[in-house]
């Protein structure tokens, strides 16, 4: 039990620090869970990402589920997980509450237009990153260009294009070998 | 009963969101159209919002997206709903770590994903810059404010390697400074 708690409140403490989600995270991680808690090495810890890049869900969760459950089994998973996610639920919530009552006033509409144009370009930033990681042949670029005109064109859910594009990755790994 | 389809969607979101924080957000748009509980605006704001506050990006939105449509139960079902399948899924994996990143399944899989992660989110940026600088239709005329606050913030986050380097929330604060002072 106090393995548990120690699990949860060191979590609670990375999640309430750690600002831009989960590569951001990494040296945060690497300091208390190598260094302090000696809880991994260095290179269990970059297999983890690795996996959770390749797991469904948010990579930070998926890294404090691995270690969680090395640190504790099952159950120790579950409360790294639930750790790491506690501070975000605290700090969204108040924050929530207290736009929705300020959010007719003046300036903080013109606040957040401005933050939306800064919001598009984060994201085209982060597209950019993700496009050189991603799109690196023919085929690749094929499924990029099929799925951003079938995401504009159909409201179809995400989920069917990630189906789809999952099983095209494996038909088309094995076509080419 | 509108906490049990909350944890649905936003259970979907965790199984099928591969690739961060980011990878949710075609997701949150998709949620947004076929339901109605918060709108494209509220989700954008949301974007700016889950990048300014600790934690990982996907979990802020899904609590905050929870929390717009039904309160504090809805923050944390949301929020649950998200990362129940990271839990299992992790759980299973981990006990056979090693074989899973070599699987030719999984490296075919995943080759095919990336992509279309990086298309869903192209689109996703679409319709955030057709409210932001089309007010919401792209036969409106362009908002001059707003693209030279976007043509400087490009420059600044590609360009001038002594600003490349300055964090999000830095240029969400900077931004929202421009938005009050020149009324956007």
């Amino acid at each position: 039990m106090k393995k548990l708690i120690e699990l949860f409140i060191t979590f609670a403490k990375m999640g309430a620090v750690t600002f831009g989600g989960g590569y951001a995270m990494l040296p945060i991680l690497q300091r208390e869970i190598v260094e302090n808690k000696k809880w991994g090495t260095d290179e269990e810890l970059a297999d983890y990402y690795a996996i959770g890049q390749c797991t469904p869900g948010v990579i930070a969760v998926n890294v404090a589920t691995f270690i969680g459950r090395k640190v504790a089994g099952n159950i120790g998973g579950i409360f790294a997980t639930v750790g790491i996610v506690f501070p975000s639920l605290i700090i969204i919530t108040l924050l929530a509450g207290v736009i929705q009552i300020y959010s007719s006033l003046e300036w903080v509409k013109h606040a957040f237009a401005g933050i939306r144009v800064c919001v598009c370009i984060l994201i085209f930033n982060a597209v950019i990153k993700l496009f050189s990681k991603a799109i690196i042949d023919k085929k690749t670029l094929g499924i990029y260009i099929l799925v951003l005109a079938g995401s504009i064109m159909f409201n179809i859910s995400p989920v069917i294009f990630v189906i789809l594009a999952g099983l095209s990755g494996i038909v088309l790994k094995a076509v080419s070998k | 009963m509108i906490y049990m389809k909350l944890f649905w969607e936003f259970f979907q979101t965790g199984l099928f969101a591969v690739g961060g924080g980011m990878a949710t957000l075609p997701f949150l748009y998709s949620i947004s159209d076929r339901t109605g509980w918060f709108t494209h605006q509220q989700l954008a704001d949301m974007i700016a919002i889950s990048e300014s506050t600790p934690g990982a990006i996907g979990v802020n939105m899904a609590t905050y997206s929870g929390y717009i449509t039904a309160g504090i139960p809805g923050a944390i079902i949301s929020t649950l709903g998200l990362i129940t399948p990271s839990v299992i899924v992790i759980l299973i994996v981990a006990a056979f770590l090693y074989t899973f990143k070599d699987n030719k399944y999984v490296i075919g899989t995943f080759y095919g994903l990336r992509p279309a992660s990086a298309a869903m989110i192209t689109a996703a940026g679409i319709v955030v810059a057709r409210v932001t600088f089309f007010g919401g239709n792209f036969t409106n005329p362009i908002n001059i404010k707003a693209l030279i606050l976007a043509v400087m913030l490009l420059i600044f986050t590609h360009a001038i390697n002594f600003t490349k380097k300055f964090h999000p929330v830095f240029w969400i604060f900077f931004s929202a400074v421009i938005g009050i002072v020149f009324k956007y």
